[in-house]
């Protein structure tokens, strides 16, 4: 009999298939995957080092660039610990903004995912429907911020400024006459409260789209249906969070369970998955996306009804109006100690998690009363997840590793940090 | 919410009763801290008592505290002050975060690590499968070492890094730059060319000066 010996292949950091910069060394036996050893750190840029030499605000905009693909649920998380140990009180309209871009970002989140995961497991049209979802929201992005990805829209205390009353105009070019102008314009005309209230009538349709190419497509179960499983005993011992533990059946949500800004306000459900296998934890991600629009939609009509200040008036954390700086030595003082020196943290030690589209996101922030953070570390919740790899890929084939990796929602902003 | 955080300590204090080194109860939040010696015992407890069932492991990290409450000077060197003191007992701890699905709950353990010069803790990788990645991530960027850990490697740095990044003695800068040589045809290392520097000094003010 001819001697069979495991065989060692390398996969990325090169590979459309890694989303992004994974390293993994596969151990096989013939395609049968008998070790995963995943080599991450391709993209450590030391957030949690440079973060102990800037001021607390400057870190605000790094968060971003974190988990990339969800950025203002970072930027919450980090803004939060801050805000606890300083006991700043955020004004309840701020609150229903955070809330309301929290979702939205889920849904950026969990489109992205949902058109690249497709698009490994060969189904290509998805990312061209995701896309054109994800664009709108990325628009409002831009028009709340001016950056169409990188924030840097929340501040402790509360969010740069009020929601803006118009949105950006298409302007005819050599691609889109008038004509053609005038109706990607239709729906651009009121503010971006409108043109998000317009988004989230439509979006339901646009799930039901994504639902009839995938949800009982044979290609799409072949491939997804019992890969993977984790029971839930062993998603709470590796540290499983959001969409991969309800997968697996878990009923644990932060926004419900330990409920932060105004999600005790807001109606939800929790979407949990049975089997714990890659198949539903897609099915729990689309009815999350579901469920966003619902607490989007409730965040539009209360912030409709309710004006008032975005940001707390503590000016020992935010800056003053502009106008009462030019008029006001005090202020002028704040504004300047603001943005040279910094605020300063009382000493402590906190932790806040909020649930991010991945997971549970933590910040673990200590303060030794300086102007900077003394340590800053990430809970980033793509972490342990690819660090269960190589439990979930055993006895797979090496095509279903792909299908893993594409389940676990991995973004290595996050995870390398 | 502070009544079951009290009920919480106290029925703490009572299972390990001499394991405890302080309990403190801050912000809404348990920060427990534990010696050394007896901590798998007391870890495998909170996870298994069924008063507590910590049954997930949320983070765990390193935290290098030497630096503790100094200033840095213009070129990024932390500076003691002479007055300041530095509350925590040795350099090294590794900080634990837990969470108990079952009771919704959370709790936060510090262990120190004894020996300054070679910080050496037990793994918990045998309690929580999570610790496996959390703990070779502490040893990368801290060098703090986790005995019965069965795979600890670096996990974040360069093949072949040296040193560990997150020290407080470790310059923002690092210590070594790359390039590639068009000659040998390959990346090579250069002792670092970055002049450190510190555009905004980190400062404490005294006691309630951010305050009104």
């Amino acid at each position: 009999m001819a001697e069979i010996k495991n065989y060692t292949m390398n996969f990325g950091p090169q590979h459309p298939a890694a989303h992004g910069v994974l390293r993994l060394v596969l151990e096989l036996d013939g395609e049968v995957v008998e070790r995963a050893d995943p080599h991450i750190g391709l993209l450590h840029r030391g957030t949690e080092k440079l973060a102990e030499h800037k001021t607390f605000l400057q870190s605000v905009p790094y968060m971003d660039r974190l988990d990339y693909v969800s950025m203002m649920c970072n930027e919450h998380a980090y803004v939060m610990a801050i805000e606890k140990l300083a006991g700043i009180e955020v004004p309840l309209r701020a609150q229903y903004i955070r809330v309301m871009f929290d979702e939205i970002t889920r849904i950026l989140n969990h489109l992205l995912w949902l058109g690249a995961s497709g698009i490994d497991l060969g189904a290509m049209t998805m990312f061209f429907y995701t896309f054109r979802e994800r664009e709108d929201l990325l628009d409002v992005y831009e028009a709340v911020s001016g950056a169409r990805m990188h924030a840097a829209y929340y501040r402790p205390g509360g969010v740069y400024r009020d929601l803006p009353d118009s949105m950006a105009q298409y302007a005819p070019s050599k691609y889109h006459n008038e004509s053609a102008v005038k109706r990607m314009n239709e729906n651009r005309q009121g503010s971006l409260l409108d043109f998000l209230e317009d988004f989230c009538n439509r979006f339901p349709a646009c799930v039901d789209e994504y639902e009839t190419l995938l949800t009982d497509n044979r290609i799409w179960k072949q491939r997804t249906v019992g890969i993977g499983v984790v029971t839930p005993e062993r998603a709470l011992a590796m540290g499983f969070t959001g969409p991969m533990l309800r997968g697996s059946g878990v009923e644990w949500d932060l926004r419900k369970k330990q409920p932060y800004e105004v999600y005790d306000r807001v109606d939800f459900d929790i979407a949990v998955g049975v089997e714990g296998d890659c198949y539903d934890r897609y099915l729990v991600r689309v009815e999350e996306m579901r469920q966003s629009n619902r607490i989007i939609k409730q965040c539009i009509d209360w912030l409709r009804k309710n004006p008032g200040p975005v940001i707390t008036e503590n000016h020992k954390f935010a800056p003053p109006k502009r106008e009462a700086m030019k008029q006001d030595m005090e202020e002028l003082i704040h504004h300047f100690k603001l943005f040279t020196e910094g605020f300063h943290v009382p000493a402590g030690e906190v932790y806040s998690a909020v649930e991010h589209p991945k997971g549970e996101f933590g910040i673990y922030l200590v303060s030794d009363g300086a102007n900077k953070p003394y340590r800053m570390k990430i809970r980033a919740p793509g972490f342990p997840h690819l660090a269960s790899l190589n439990e979930m890929t055993r006895g797979h084939m090496l095509a279903d590793v792909v299908a893993i990796i594409g389940t676990q929602d991995i973004v290595f902003g996050e995870i390398d940090r | 919410m502070a009544d079951d955080l009290n009920k919480l300590g106290e029925s703490l204090k009572q299972l390990l009763a001499d394991k405890v080194v302080s309990l403190e109860s801050r912000l809404g939040e348990l920060t427990l801290v534990v010696s050394a010696e007896g901590m798998l015992e007391v870890f495998q407890r909170l996870r298994d008592d069924e008063h507590l069932r910590y049954d997930q492991l949320v983070d765990l990290c390193g935290m290098d505290y030497s630096a503790y409450g100094s200033v840095t000077s213009e070129d990024g060197r932390y500076l003691r002050d002479e007055e300041g003191v530095n509350p925590h007992s040795q350099r090294f701890a590794v900080v634990y975060h837990l969470l108990s699905v079952a009771r919704n709950s959370r709790l936060r353990v510090r262990v120190y690590a004894q020996d300054d010069a070679a910080p050496m803790l037990d793994s918990v990788q045998g309690i929580w499968s999570a610790a496996n990645w959390f703990e070779r991530e502490a040893f990368d960027m801290y060098g703090i070492v986790f005995l019965g850990h069965p795979d600890l490697r670096r996990l974040l740095t360069d093949y072949g890094f040296v040193g560990n990044p997150f020290r407080k003695d470790f310059p923002l800068s690092g210590n070594v730059e790359m390039h590639y040589d068009p000659e040998l045809k390959r990346v090579v290392y250069a002792p670092v060319t970055v002049e450190p520097r510190e555009i905004t000094p980190r400062v404490i003010r005294e006691e309630n000066y951010s305050r009104r």
